[in-house]
């Protein structure tokens, strides 16, 4: 990524006025998943309902920032590594919003859950599953704020372990849907739940793939898909 | 004079990047070309770049990088210059027009240019037109120069305006209207390649979509090269793209590429704005 500065320096404040927007963002959005995922663990229905109630700062920055990048490409028209940040930009503000969704869904199902999820068998799996979540996506973000591609690779592959952790657990679910009718509706809205924590992952995964296009302007999304 | 970053940079300038020698379809070629002016003073340094047939080719750089010399070469105007040398070899259709039995008028009307600033000729807009062809003696009587005429006029988009005029001063047509017959002047010499050097700099902008609309239907018949300050509409209208830095190609590639990837760091920092 070419760091040096434009002629334009208003060029420059505008670009990297869209980049603390994003971290911004970023950050909030970490918060929220943070906040759903530690609420419920444990069972903390006050902090959900803060979260759910937030989620609008998130739709917001997501609206501005597209607005910022709208009004770049027009005035501005960037080109080469100026446009793929630009557009990457935009990819991952949508990323990061559905993630702030994500949050709000797990916060909103966390406040119907009549059961601890301490309680379930399943707890030990749910919070490594969480663990990992979180990590990926603070690791994508790092990636972003420092546009190291070499790293955002590494962090890319971990969504793997978590796919693999949802899949484990949602056979584990499965059995106690069958075996224990009586709390089916909770079971399966702590599926619904790590079902979000697993998307959380794809979509730091997304971002991961942004910052390596960024960086090389290599297009890594679906590579497997097309070799399959 | 380059600065000490640029001088270091250059320094490490190796070969061109990108692909600017193609493997079919070539028009015109510039091998290992040198162009001095007064010997000492050199400003182009061994290029070598491709021209496609039925493509167009953007030349862009900073003022100074040479870009506009090496256009020049492409239809020998630089011989009117003194002390211009011109070293390497430079093909058409794979002949070097630099040949001693080359006719160098015979070579511009197969290598046309089109300049900055539109420049008819003070006679009618038929007389512009016609004028290459009457002196090549293209046609054999006055229907078939007639025919040349509208052909020529129809094909640079400006048969509907002035064929109700064609006995007026083109000096009287509006700036984008005489580049449009300037292009006409071009092609009705039957020309193989066009080569334009800022056409449209100096006209508005809707004169300006109109000549690079044209530009693009050239295309289909002729091999373009354009000289461009305005990074926009090399990529609008351009197919491949050669950026040069002091005398040097730096870089020839598709313009998708160019523009979204280069491959080389000064490409990115002038396409981007980062040096003047």
């Amino acid at each position: 990524m070419n760091t040096q500065d434009h002629i334009s320096q208003a060029y420059n404040d505008e670009l990297e006025e869209v980049r603390s927007k994003v971290l911004t963002m970023g950050g909030l959005v970490e918060d929220h998943f943070q906040g759903a995922t530690k609420a419920l663990l444990k069972g903390d229905t006050e902090l959900a309902s803060d979260i759910a109630k937030y989620d609008y700062k998130v739709n917001a920055l997501e609206v501005e920032i597209d607005d910022d990048c709208t009004s770049l490409i027009a005035r501005r028209q960037p080109t080469a590594g100026d446009l793929r940040n630009v557009f990457a930009v935009i990819k991952i503000v949508t990323d990061l919003e559905r993630i702030g969704d994500e949050s709000e869904k797990i916060a909103s199902f966390v406040t119907e859950l009549s059961v601890d999820t301490k309680s379930m068998t399943i707890y030990n799996s749910l919070k490594s599953m969480i663990k990992t979540a979180r990590e990926i996506l603070s690791a994508a973000l790092d990636c972003y704020a420092r546009l190291d591609a070499k790293q955002a690779l590494e962090v890319a592959k971990l969504d793997e372990d978590l796919d693999s952790n949802f899949n484990d657990l949602k056979r584990t679910l499965i059995t106690y849907l069958i075996e224990d009718v009586k709390n089916i509706e909770d079971f399966i809205r702590v599926m619904w739940c790590a079902r979000s924590i697993e998307r959380v992952g794809d979509h730091a995964k997304n971002i991961c793939q942004y910052v390596v296009y960024v960086a090389h302007g290599n297009d890594i999304r679906h590579i497997t898909d097309q070799k399959d | 004079m380059p600065n000490q970053d640029e001088l270091e940079l250059l320094q490490e300038l190796g070969d061109t990047v990108g692909t600017p020698k193609l493997k079919e379809k070539v028009r015109m070629s510039c091998n290992h070309v040198d162009v001095f002016y007064n010997e000492t003073a050199q400003a182009i340094f061994d290029v070598s770049v491709d021209l496609g047939k039925n493509q167009i080719l953007a030349m862009i750089g900073p003022s100074g990088c040479g870009k506009s010399t090496l256009l020049r070469c492409l239809n020998r105007m630089n011989d009117t210059i003194d002390g211009c040398i011109v070293n390497g070899e430079i093909t058409l259709d794979g002949e070097d027009i630099y040949n001693k039995t080359i006719d160098p008028v015979l070579l511009r009307a197969n290598v046309g240019m089109v300049f900055q600033k539109p420049n008819p000729f003070p006679k009618s807009i038929y007389d512009n037109v016609a004028y290459g062809p009457r002196l090549h003696g293209l046609t054999k009587n006055a229907s078939e120069l007639d025919d040349l005429v509208e052909e020529s006029l129809t094909k640079a988009g400006l048969w509907k305006e002035t064929k109700d005029r064609l006995n007026k001063p083109g000096t009287g047509l509006s700036g984008g209207q005489q580049q449009r017959l300037c292009i006409a002047r071009t092609i009705a010499v039957k020309p193989e390649v066009i080569l334009m050097d800022e056409p449209t700099s100096a006209l508005d902008p809707i004169a300006t979509a109109t000549i690079e609309e044209l530009m693009y239907d050239l295309k289909s018949s002729y091999t373009i090269a354009v000289v461009t300050h305005s990074m926009q509409q090399a990529a609008r209208i351009s197919d491949r793209t050669a950026y040069f830095h002091l005398g040097r190609l730096v870089e020839v590639n598709n313009t998708d590429d160019v523009f979204t990837n280069p491959e080389h760091k000064l490409t990115e920092n002038y396409i981007t704005g980062r040096f003047g």
